[in-house]
């Protein structure tokens, strides 16, 4: 009887159900399987035997990864490389964003627009190819031009790449943060503008009084949810661009680059995988403190 | 803001050199690409070569079966993993907007979970392995069926927010049944954030070296972009990746030809970017790759 109402009730929506059953067996294979799959982490994985029939290790492999020499170094670059890329990125997209929104000229606001975006779609390989033509030892564009008298050996001396890898970062993904700023300012009331402009605030007083007062929650929500992420680095750009050179190392290795490295090392998929575990934990946390967070400052901009 | 001519100036000033920094860098790409070898190694890559050559173009054409067959690779794994990720995450994005299902709050937190906590690459790269994708079509095109569960919950609030409920219930009284509605309704409306998404999803099939790095081995199964990255290890990998007759390999353009591979992978984005760019700046403006 019981059974019955309970058919009855939820029969009209069978066919929404069946609608979801692909999406959900891909969610629990792409995404739950692994999670579980995070046992490898306390695990001697061995192929013969699969991710079960392996024995247990207990905390070995997060042993073996904290007495790894490097890891204060793969930490302070993955923390430090995200707070200048953070710095940089929100503040170049806020400039960009100003400027673009005031260009008069339709037709070349579109241009600008759309080529801050191009470097976007490009694929990390791809601007690898570019970077190594820029910096090559032998044939590089620079140590060929400007530097033909002093050449630098780019992939082999660290100095520069902080800077290298912030600009070309920068590169590829400031048009996306100033995309996110250039709609902030178009929701913005024009009768504040032109209130400012009969009370005699130029150009700089209706920037700094109406335009930024009015991104703060943007900014805000933007840098909230980097932190969120800063344990996690782009893999490409610290992998390809510098040509995965063992000499950078010291500059250019991060969590990510050392997860695959020691994943592809032999006997390392133990200490991957713990390191792999310390990174979705602590992304976990952040989450949700940083949610935490913005739902105090602005409820409408929390990500839940 | 209001602004008097000399900002308008300077503002333009700026924005050109932006607008210049972003397109030289790929221009150099394009003009390495045909300048000729031996300048090249000789005076090295330049904006301004003494000579062209289109030596590279000729080879990649010449020897276009490998690259073809990259190229075939990436655009069938492109096109396979479009639709069916665009198709399972459309479904369940309507299945989720339909007022009163049973059990949606608990269904919306398992979709929404996946994107809090994450298992990472180790236990993934064992399950796809053990799952034998390993050198096949499949290594491109499934791992990156639904990359984020955000596009789900935009759908979500798309269909939510975009289709009126009357509609739903007129297409009930005339007897039509939810896959129906999704059909005839849902799809034609759904259209402005489903074709957004479905174009990231493109960007993100056309550009992954990533899933070649993990996953395939064998040369045959090589994406343009895996054999891209494959050819960035190795300088000399050029002629082994792409050349059928291995006796004239050391008078190869090999630099040229590495440039040419490059600007060929990239060249449908360029080609496409004025009628996409639109698509892809009203999809960041609205949040689709929010995270």
């Amino acid at each position: 009887m019981n059974k019955l109402i309970v058919f009855k009730k939820l029969k009209p929506f069978l066919p929404l159900y069946l609608m979801m059953i692909p999406c959900v067996t891909y969610l629990i294979i792409n995404n739950y399987i692994p999670m579980v799959g995070i046992i490898s982490a306390f695990k001697s994985f061995k192929a013969t035997e699969g991710l079960l029939g392996s024995p247990w290790v207990g905390l070995k492999n997060f042993e073996f990864l904290f007495r790894t020499s490097d890891i204060g170094v793969i930490i302070r670059n993955t923390l430090l490389y995200n707070v200048a890329f953070i710095l940089v990125n929100n503040f170049v997209g806020i400039i960009l964003a100003i400027l673009i929104t005031g260009v008069k000229n339709d037709r070349l606001k579109k241009v600008y627009q759309s080529s801050v975006l191009l470097p976007f779609t490009m694929s990390m390989v791809v601007i690898s190819y570019v970077v190594f033509a820029f910096l090559s030892q032998q044939n590089g564009m620079l140590n060929n031009s400007i530097l033909q008298n002093n050449p630098v050996e780019w992939y082999s001396d660290a100095t520069w790449w902080p800077l290298i890898l912030t600009l070309v970062q920068c590169w590829k993904y400031v048009g996306y943060g100033a995309l996110i700023y250039i709609a902030g300012i178009s929701v913005i009331d024009r009768s504040l503008y032109e209130a400012g402009a009969i009370d005699g605030a130029g150009t700089w007083k209706q920037m700094t009084h109406i335009t930024l007062p009015a991104l703060v929650p943007s900014i805000i929500t933007l840098f909230l949810l980097s932190i969120g992420r800063i344990f996690y680095s782009d893999f490409g750009l610290f992998y390809l661009i510098p040509q995965n050179s063992g000499m950078l190392f010291d500059v250019t290795a991060t969590i990510d680059t050392y997860v695959y490295s020691a994943l592809m090392s032999p006997g390392g998929i133990g200490r991957s995988a713990a390191a792999g575990l310390v990174q979705a934990i602590v992304g976990f946390v952040l989450v949700l403190l940083v949610n935490a967070i913005v739902r105090k400052f602005s409820s409408k901009d929390a990500i839940f | 803001m209001t602004y008097n001519k000399t900002h308008q100036t300077v503002s333009h000033i700026i924005l050109m050199l932006v607008t210049l920094a972003m397109i030289v860098p790929l221009l150099l790409l394009f003009i390495s690409s045909v300048t000729d070898e031996k300048i090249l190694v000789a005076n090295g890559y330049s904006f301004f070569p003494e000579k062209l050559s289109f030596g590279a173009y000729e080879y990649i054409s010449a020897n276009s079966s490998t690259i073809f067959k990259a190229y075939g690779i990436t655009i069938v794994a492109t096109a396979i993993g479009t639709v069916v990720g665009l198709l399972i995450t459309g479904m369940m994005g309507f299945a989720l907007s339909i007022k009163g299902l049973p059990g949606k709050s608990v269904i919306s937190f398992f979709v929404f979970f996946t994107m809090l906590f994450n298992g990472g690459l180790v236990p993934s790269y064992i399950m796809w392995t053990s799952l034998g994708i390993v050198n096949s079509i499949w290594a491109y095109v499934i791992p990156f069926l639904l990359t984020n569960a955000f596009s789900i919950i935009l759908i979500r609030s798309y269909f939510a927010s975009n289709i009126p409920n009357e509609l739903y219930d007129s297409a009930k009284i005339d007897g039509a049944g939810y896959f129906r509605i999704f059909m005839v309704i849902g799809l034609p409306l759904g259209k402005p954030i489903l074709v957004t998404i479905g174009l990231f999803a493109c960007l993100n099939y056309w550009n992954d070296w990533q899933n070649g790095l993990y996953f395939i081995s064998d040369p045959d199964m090589l994406s343009i972009q895996a054999l891209l990255n494959k050819m960035n290890q190795n300088m000399q990998a050029v002629i082994t990746y792409t050349s059928t007759s291995s006796s004239a390999a050391a008078s190869l353009p090999h630099v040229s030809i590495r440039m040419g591979i490059a600007f060929v992978a990239i060249l449908p984005i360029l080609v496409m970017y004025p009628f996409l760019q639109k698509y892809f700046a009203s999809g960041i403006m609205g949040g689709a790759v929010k995270g």
